[in-house]
């Protein structure tokens, strides 16, 4: 199910600011990779078109081809809300809906795309809520509302949301940064379990992180601000993290940067 | 870095410098009453004015005097403290004398007439020296003509809503913003005029043998006209509070953008929306001049808002007020009153509606 997705010379602008230049990249099916950078590097932004995000943001445009399985999602006749239903997408902040029950938000995308049959749903929500590693915790108060959950817990939920609808791709901007150790323990162990099943993008700026749970690690860097952001370096993570080519990535992961 | 190695005693926390003496209960009690003795002998003693004047001469007074007796006891950060609460009560408290003495005012007056008879018989042929008569045909009409003129704006203000926030971009969605905005300020005279002009005058003819015709959908015409750029703006502020985080998550779900407003972004900003149609709603329903432009107001029951003249509940209240019978007066008050409960009530349902449809199933 996982997906090949390949990027070449992918750049993205905001009005006339050019967000990130020419970033290409090849990813692996289920593989976990991580992008990781400065602030303001074009990680995120990058990351939010490999899923058409980027494009919601007021004169957002892109540039380039981005292939998922050899089919360019940017493409002019290429469905938006096909491809994202394919590619799903966990946030920096947990965003359940407010108006929702924990069971509503985990079989969300599934009903707001039509489907109906409440066994269809019930599979659904206790399926997605176990393999996020939130269905012991929550079984019993699945008509409790989803923001009522704690940091972690709604996180979790957020991931749940996403892998009910069976995506080939998840993509995740920062998902532990609002995060306290022990649940961003319990999502970087979920990320190991849904290798196996998703190719997973992994925004973040914690390097143990990066160095902890990706198959392969990108690493993004403007030259100043107002500049463009590039991809520096694409490798294997040991060899970003043990003996990286480029000096600016050791600079960066060993702290010496700027 | 100063501040740290600092071994002033002002620095270090003692129990010295964490307390402070309080000003007790009893002395502030004793500064309002002297307050008022003060205010009420000043007043009374050199005659210049009634215990309205006490009362403020006495509110000076005692923020004065806490002041002074505060900033003795427990220093000036402390006085400037019980100064500024005391004037923010004592606002409070000015705010809702004018509320509570309309509410006072309306039932103490309005309840001799708050009968059966009342509710249940029109002004049809009740002479000047008749004490009965009601306002059945009044609240029939006022319930009518909001209602009707509620289907019209409701929808239509929300979508247009949903239009300038979710949809419009560039020069058109800012002139309807624009547009929006003067309506907001059009007079509901102006609102009554343009319905007479428009809709009374030159389409009611088509419907009625070349002649023009009052009724009661023209006023809720008028009065959707003075509904819809509240509606629109209240609930335009209420969808742009709604945190962009949320539709993106619905749109990374692959959840089209029509059903993520109507299932995610309307619902969280529903209670909201609700408080914005419910004081359009309650603004159009104390209208009275365009209703008597477009409707005519009426002595008789007439239940067919589309055909002939309708009376409504400020209508009505204007008319017995302006009447010359001595028992016309206990009528308006009673109106009046029936129509303050018609909005209370309905604004009371309407938000436990949006509550509930908010709490978990």
């Amino acid at each position: 199910m996982a997906k090949r997705i390949e990027a070449s010379n992918v750049t993205s602008y905001y009005g006339s600011f050019k967000a990130i230049d020419g970033i290409s990249m090849t990813v692996e099916p289920k593989s976990i990779t991580a992008l990781i950078g400065p602030s303001g590097c074009g990680k995120s932004t990058f990351l939010r078109s490999i899923n058409r995000m980027h494009e919601v943001l007021p004169n957002a445009r892109i540039e380039g081809r981005l292939t998922i399985d050899d089919q360019n999602i940017y493409d002019p006749d290429v469905d938006v809300t096909a491809v994202r239903r394919m590619i799903g997408m966990v946030f920096q902040r947990p965003n359940p809906f407010p108006t929702m029950s924990i069971y509503d938000n985990a079989v969300a995308g599934l009903r707001l795309n039509g489907v109906k049959k409440k066994s269809v749903l019930d599979d659904a929500a206790e399926s997605a809520l176990k393999s996020a590693n939130l269905w012991e915790e929550v079984k019993d108060r699945l008509n409790r509302p989803g923001a009522g959950l704690s940091g972690g817990q709604q996180q979790r939920l957020c991931i749940a949301r996403t892998i009910a609808v069976e995506p080939q791709v998840v993509l995740m901007d920062e998902p532990c940064s609002a995060l306290d150790p022990i649940s961003t323990l319990a999502i970087e162990d979920l990320m190991f379990k849904l290798k196996d099943r998703f190719t997973i993008i992994i925004v973040t700026h914690n390097m143990q992180q990066a160095a902890r749970v990706s198959d392969k690690t990108g690493f993004f860097s403007i030259d100043k601000t107002g500049e463009p952001g590039r991809l520096i370096e694409y490798d294997d993570t040991q060899k970003i993290f043990s003996n990286p080519v480029e000096k600016k990535t050791e600079d960066y992961i060993t702290g010496r940067f700027g | 870095m100063s501040l740290l190695n600092q071994t002033d005693a002002d620095v270090v926390m003692t129990p010295q410098n964490i307390r402070t003496k309080k000003l007790p209960v009893a002395v502030n009690l004793l500064v309002a009453v002297v307050a008022l003795g003060i205010g009420f002998a000043l007043t009374y003693g050199a005659s210049i004015g009634t215990w309205v004047l006490a009362v403020v001469i006495a509110l000076i007074l005692y923020l004065v005097g806490i002041a002074v007796v505060a900033g003795r006891i427990e220093g000036r950060r402390a006085a400037r403290n019980r100064m500024w609460q005391a004037l923010i009560y004592a606002a409070c408290v000015l705010a809702i004398i004018p509320l509570a003495s309309v509410v006072w005012t309306l039932i103490s007056k309005g309840a001799s007439r708050l009968d059966a008879n009342f509710f249940n018989t029109s002004m049809n042929n009740i002479s000047a020296r008749d004490p009965n008569g009601g306002a059945y045909h009044a609240i029939i009409g006022t319930l009518e003509q909001v209602g009707i003129a509620a289907l019209l704006a409701i929808p239509l203000g929300v979508l247009g809503a949903i239009y300038l926030v979710e949809y419009g971009k560039g020069k058109f969605a800012n002139t309807v913003r624009f547009f929006v905005d003067v309506m907001t300020g059009i007079p509901s005279i102006v609102a009554g005029l343009f319905v007479l002009s428009f809709w009374v005058l030159i389409v009611s003819p088509w419907f009625n043998d070349g002649e023009p015709r009052f009724s009661g959908f023209a006023a809720s015409l008028a009065l959707t006209v003075l509904m819809l750029p509240t509606i629109v703006r209240s609930t335009e502020e209420m969808l742009r509070l709604v945190p962009g985080p949320l539709r993106e998550g619905a749109y990374a779900l692959g959840v089209p953008q029509w059903k993520t407003i109507t299932k995610v972004v309307l619902p969280t900003a529903l209670p909201g929306i609700v408080t914005g149609v419910m004081l359009a709603i309650a603004r159009a329903a104390g209208e009275t001049a365009p209703v008597l432009l477009v409707a005519g107001g009426a002595a008789a029951i007439n239940f067919d808002p589309f055909n002939g003249n309708q009376q409504s509940l400020s209508l009505f209240v204007y008319q017995q007020a302006g009447d010359a019978s001595r028992y016309a007066p206990a009528r308006a008050w009673t109106a009046a009153l029936t129509l303050v409960a018609i909005v209370l009530i309905l604004t009371i349902a309407a938000k436990m509606l949006a509550r509930r449809n908010k709490l978990t199933r």
